[in-house]
């Protein structure tokens, strides 16, 4: 949850423009790949060589820091703090993935930064910082759509998918279905009409008085509530499409809650019935979306992407109707720079950069990308 | 020598290259377009020295305080430049630097002063020295013009935006010892280029990490506490 609304209508930056380059730099397909992502409340940044057939081998360091103990006596993410804190982080960060892979600056063959979509402020520390170490070294650089990189996210795993596939994109920010015809051809299947799955957790939780960010601790509430002790329902299921809407599901959570004596065993009942109506929802939907489009790979990204009730039930649907699940690693779930520079290194590698310019796109439309 | 120095923290963008004996400069009052114009003009002012990014020997920049978003800029810039370049960093008070923006008068007291919003002025106070550099007469701080405190001087001259929207209340705290007022003046690279030097030459040059913006309003959030939410 964001405390203050993004700046919608900010004009700085312009608009991110790819163009197509053969002459000005070498092709740097051997060369690491620095990935910054400064997009909200984690400063990622991870090196990675491209290697086309096994992605996951050419990572060669990520470095996280998070700033969740900074906002959480905010109850939500304070942009302004979260952009000031990257531009604490952001360098020993990268000096510190350096000396993991036992690199210099000098060895980097490109720069990927998240452009966008984000909180302005944040997106232009790493596309600053990004941009002019890419500018001095003259490498080219080239700014990431956040989403891409969490929808290539499981391409870092052993075994990865081969597009066309649909992925279920659920972190705190956004729940979309998308389907993958090939790297940067997207279509959004569904979105959310309200609150993201992640963020309904966390609001969720507030509402029963668990800390920021409360999701997690939710999830885990879960664990321990009896099964069919209270039900939700499961919303937008009872009618074709393959759009979200959470804030309902938030309202009768409160009104169970208010009515009930408020022990802690409820409390764990009302979060596993909370959690198995997100899941169930969350499951519909997919099978929905794959039989829609007749695929049968499903990938899985985004911070929501951890919740171990929904990673479960998504095997056993997987299991039941035939079509495989492929879920990244519980740290490329959540945001992280090793998917900046993975979505970075393939554009770089198909000869797209950027001009010197610091572009970022706080709203950015994931169809609008070219291919890459 | 070659510095270059970048000034992103009021509606001007500004870069500037010391190169041996010369310094020059581009800048645009262009609010909004710093992100995209810096790194043009910098290549601009490294092809006019006929020089190349690694003869660079240091990278300066105005820390602010400013707006949030532009002394960022200019920092995030630097602190990439100059890891990519193991160079280090020069930070300047991006108010030093409007100071320089005064005309030139022996003995005057300079108080440079760039609005803030929220009806606060970021504020400090100068006398220049000998060599064409800067004293500072007290602390940088963010207040109301009408609670600015000053040092004693018998001459005073005014520059930067602060002036141009609190003149009323600062020239009645100036009656009598105001030589010069200018609310039209920005913080300038070239000016950061000139203290930075001397900056480098005492050996103040940090290592990038190091080189942070000063935003000195740092309340910018309340709590859950502060808000009688917890």
């Amino acid at each position: 949850m964001v405390i203050c609304p993004l700046v919608r209508d900010c004009q700085i930056g312009r608009a991110a423009n790819y163009t197509v380059d053969t002459t000005e730099f070498s092709k740097p397909a051997n060369k690491p790949v620095l990935g910054i992502e400064t997009s909200c409340d984690e400063t990622g940044v991870a090196l990675l060589r491209w290697e086309p057939d096994a992605p996951g081998r050419g990572l060669l360091a990520h470095t996280l820091y998070s700033q969740i103990k900074l906002h959480a006596d905010y109850g939500g993410v304070v942009p302004e703090l979260a952009s000031r804190d990257h531009v604490r982080k952001l360098l020993p960060l990268i000096r510190e993935a350096l000396a993991e892979a036992g690199l210099t600056v000098h060895d980097l063959g490109g720069v990927a930064y998240t452009a966008g979509p984000g909180l302005v402020g944040a997106l232009l520390v790493g596309a600053s910082a990004g941009r002019a170490l890419a500018w001095a070294l003259g490498v080219p650089a080239i700014g990431v759509h956040h989403m891409e990189g969490h929808l290539l996210a499981p391409l870092l795993e052993e075994d990865p998918p081969e597009p066309p596939f649909v992925a279920l994109l659920v972190s705190g920010g956004h729940s979309m279905l998308v389907e993958v015809q090939a790297i940067g051809r997207y279509t959004i299947l569904g979105d959310t009409l309200d609150d993201a799955a992640g963020e309904a957790f966390d609001k969720t939780a507030k509402l029963m008085g668990l800390p920021y960010p409360g999701g997690p601790a939710l999830a885990k509430l879960a664990g321990q509530g009896t099964a069919g002790a209270f039900r939700f329902s499961r919303p937008m299921t009872d009618r074709p499409g393959l759009d979200f809407s959470f804030s309902g599901l938030k309202t009768q959570v409160l009104l169970a809650w208010q009515q009930s004596d408020q022990g802690e065993q409820t409390r764990a009942d009302i979060a596993r019935a909370f959690e198995e109506a997100i899941v169930d929802t969350l499951v519909i939907k997919c099978r929905r979306a794959l039989e829609a489009t007749g695929t049968q790979r499903l990938v899985i990204a985004g911070g929501v992407g951890a919740n171990r009730h929904l990673r479960s039930e998504l095997a056993r649907a997987g299991e039941k109707d035939g079509f495989r699940v492929y879920f990244p690693r519980l740290d490329f779930c959540t945001d992280n720079g090793a998917m900046i520079a993975l979505a970075g290194a393939i554009r770089l590698a198909g000869g797209q950069h950027q001009d010197a310019t610091v572009q970022v796109r706080p709203r950015w439309d994931l169809q609008s990308l070219p291919a890459a | 020598m070659n510095l270059l120095a970048i000034e992103t923290a009021t509606e001007a963008c500004s870069v500037a290259l010391i190169h041996g004996d010369e310094l020059i400069a581009r800048s645009e009052i262009a609010p909004r377009r710093h992100t995209e114009l810096v790194l043009p003009m910098a290549d601009e002012l490294l092809a006019e020295a006929g020089i190349g990014r690694h003869a660079l020997d240091a990278i300066a920049v105005g820390r602010g305080p400013g707006a949030f978003t532009g002394v960022r800029l200019g920092v995030s810039l630097a602190q990439g430049m100059a890891l990519a370049l193991d160079l280090p960093v020069v930070t300047v008070s991006s108010l030093a630097a409007l100071a320089l923006e005064a005309p030139e008068e022996e003995g005057a007291a300079i108080l440079a002063v760039i609005d803030a919003r929220m009806g606060e002025i970021y504020a400090a106070c100068y006398r220049r020295d000998d060599n064409g550099g800067l004293v500072a007469l007290d602390d940088e701080r963010i207040c109301t013009a009408a609670s600015l405190m000053l040092p004693e001087a018998s001459a005073w001259q005014v520059v930067g935006t602060g002036w141009a929207t609190y003149a009323t209340v600062l020239s009645q705290r100036l009656t009598g010892t105001l030589h010069s007022a200018d609310g039209s003046r920005y913080p300038q690279a070239v000016h950061v280029a000139e203290l930075a030097l001397r900056e480098f030459k005492a050996g103040h040059a940090q290592a990038p990490e190091l080189a942070l913006p000063v935003y000195l309003r740092d309340k910018v959030a309340l709590t859950l506490v502060e808000q009688g939410k917890a």
